[in-house]
């Protein structure tokens, strides 16, 4: 059994990358996340692996897209202001059908913002971002271990769907220490075999073409649609969330990430005070759990999504719900995190 | 007997170009593909297109392929190369592409000695999106976004990307050649030979610049156009050698 380690979030999650199988890092130095950068840079040439610093997140994103036209697991790690700056790579990768993994550390917006955590990037990681008719896997981790954790089924759903994933921490999740054991190494040989459509070299074969561009419309449509049956098989298999006191609740609340696991402890102090709270915490925000929630929710009193932002979640929250309970907010945005005391006063004043 | 004094090489796929008469896309794709073939790496190259007329020579050259987002081929290309070091990998750029929105990419691929060869198609104008003016437009000369002559005064200067990077120390090999005669086209060949040469060797960062016509944006025909290109772009931009740590190319 792996000994359990104190490590700082950033550092789990690229050590856990590392432990996945990923030897391929382009990223570009940006608070909160510069600790992932740093560790790949002395990480990285231990296991043979290539680290890569970028001159921009524009060309980092686009280094990863390059990587992942040749088939190997490749991954970068980047914070709101840089992510923004990627978009368009990433929905070049998404179009072109390219396994990559993303790191995004969100920290207060928009603009500049601060470098304080916060979860005000969920609409672009969930809708969009760039341009274009795609989706990401994003995974929202709650804990450093569940952090770990993820990193390989991030790789693993990026290789078997052939999609970009999209790993959503805020810079809580990235600049604090917990306690972390590691899964053991993968093997490299055993990861998926990618040569059928990878670009190595025509060498006995028709060339290999990657691309998002087709100029015939006709064409281009069945490209599109090739990648939303593909969308269809994630929402089949790869939706992931956890319940917590649901069982009797009357009160749901709704959150993710670290504000799931602030709000398990408003569940704890609401039931001390003899309010019957549960917790819902989707860990995949996209695919959203749309259908799970609807059936958490049935019967209860009211919801109330507690975000670390002005309310984005909670417009997925209520196409969940469809009116079945009225659906309640409460959020602190720009760097600033509800405290459980805050939560529960809101929770009181709702229940009145 | 009869002699065979001009085949398809290898490297260019069994497809009919679709560039403009008088273009000279065509003939540089030839010439890259000829080479490809005499250093027997087509089967260990990867292309890079860019976003812009030669976005298509992604099916033109039978090798692995992809296109890259707008300008940013060297990127795609440094990805593609550092996770595979033993493959040739290759962009093909316009102006537009490399010298406006792609600067920060060429500056930096040439910089870190990346070991990609970049052939740079420069004929001083955008041409997909309908002959609109590029940091390699001429002074006064008019284009779709400069009606009245580029001026200075608002547009600034031709952008001169060879003599820009020519002193990044990454660079191995760096020459501007033409292709508007027998004569030049020989030389351009032997540049590009030389360049994937140096790639073939891990010597570093290697570009030719490729003085190119567009006859349907510059409103001329195509033999028009090439006394316009000998006349006026070969002023702007002399062709030569500006780096060359390559040595002698077998």
């Amino acid at each position: 059994m792996a000994e359990k380690m104190m490590v700082k979030g950033n550092e789990a999650m690229a050590e856990a990358a590392i432990r996945a199988g990923c030897r391929l890092y382009f990223g570009y130095p940006i608070t909160p996340q510069s600790e992932f950068t740093e560790y790949m840079a002395r990480r990285m040439p231990e296991v043979n692996g290539v680290f890569l610093q970028s001159e921009s997140e524009v060309a980092a994103v686009n280094m990863v897209y390059g990587a992942a036209c040749t088939g190997y697991r490749v991954m970068t790690s980047t914070s709101s202001p840089g992510y923004s700056l990627m978009q368009e790579g990433v929905s070049y990768i998404a179009g072109a059908r390219l396994p990559a993994v993303f790191v995004n550390v969100v920290r207060g917006g928009p603009g500049l913002g601060d470098i304080q955590p916060a979860q005000s990037d969920y609409f672009q990681a969930t809708k969009g971002g760039g341009h274009g008719d795609y989706h990401l896997i994003v995974l929202a981790p709650g804990t450093i271990q569940e952090s770990v954790d993820l990193m390989e089924s991030a790789f693993r759903m990026a290789d078997t769907y052939r999609t970009p994933v999209l790993v959503l921490v805020d810079g809580m999740l990235g600049q604090m220490m917990e306690p972390v054991t590691f899964p053991d190494f993968l093997e490299l040989k055993d990861l998926h075999d990618h040569s059928e459509w990878a670009l190595r070299g025509a060498a006995g074969r028709n060339p290999n073409k990657v691309t998002s561009f087709d100029i015939d419309p006709v064409i281009l449509e069945k490209m599109n649609n090739v990648i939303h049956n593909v969308y269809e098989e994630i929402k089949k298999s790869e939706i992931r969330y956890e319940m917590n006191s649901m069982e009797d609740a009357e009160y749901v609340l709704v959150g993710y990430g670290t504000m799931g696991r602030i709000l398990t402890s408003v569940v704890r102090m609401a039931r001390k005070k003899g309010i019957k709270a549960g917790l819902f915490r989707p860990i995949t925000l996209w695919p959203f759990p749309y259908k799970q929630l609807k059936d958490a929710v049935r019967g209860k009193k009211s919801v109330l999504t507690v975000e670390m932002s002005k309310g984005q979640m909670v417009e997925d929250v209520r196409l969940a719900v469809e009116g079945a309970s009225p659906v309640h907010f409460y959020g602190r945005t720009g760097g600033m995190v509800p405290t459980p005391d805050e939560v529960l006063t809101e929770l009181v004043r709702i229940i009145g | 007997m009869i002699k065979a004094t001009y085949r398809r090489p290898e490297a260019l796929a069994k497809r009919e170009f679709t560039y403009c008469p008088g273009c000279h896309h065509g003939i540089i794709h030839r010439l890259v593909a000829e080479v490809l073939d005499e250093l027997e790496i087509r089967e260990k190259t990867l292309k890079v297109a860019p976003v812009g007329c030669s976005v298509f020579a992604y099916q033109f050259f039978d090798v692995d392929g992809t296109v890259a987002p707008h300008g940013r081929a060297p990127a795609v290309a440094t990805g593609m190369k550092r996770s595979l070091p033993d493959k040739i990998v290759f962009t093909y750029q316009g102006d537009g592409d490399l010298a406006a929105i792609g600067t920060a990419e060429i500056i930096h691929a040439a910089n870190r000695g990346e070991k990609i060869t970049t052939i740079f198609v420069n004929n001083a104008i955008y041409g997909m999106t309908g002959g609109q003016m590029a940091p390699t437009t001429l002074l006064g000369m008019r284009t779709t976004t400069s009606p009245y002559g580029r001026k200075s005064e608002t547009e600034g200067f031709p952008l001169h990307v060879s003599e820009l990077i020519k002193e990044t120390a990454g660079i191995v090999y760096l020459e501007r050649v033409a292709v508007s005669s027998p004569q030049e086209v020989r030389k351009a060949k032997a540049a590009i030979k030389k360049a994937f040469t140096a790639q073939i060797n891990g010597l570093g960062f290697s570009m030719v610049e490729v003085l190119s016509t567009c006859p349907t944006n510059w409103g001329l025909n195509p033999i028009e156009s090439i006394k316009w290109l000998n006349e006026n772009l070969k002023k702007e931009y002399p062709l030569g050698v500006f780096v060359d740590r390559v040595g002698d190319a077998k």
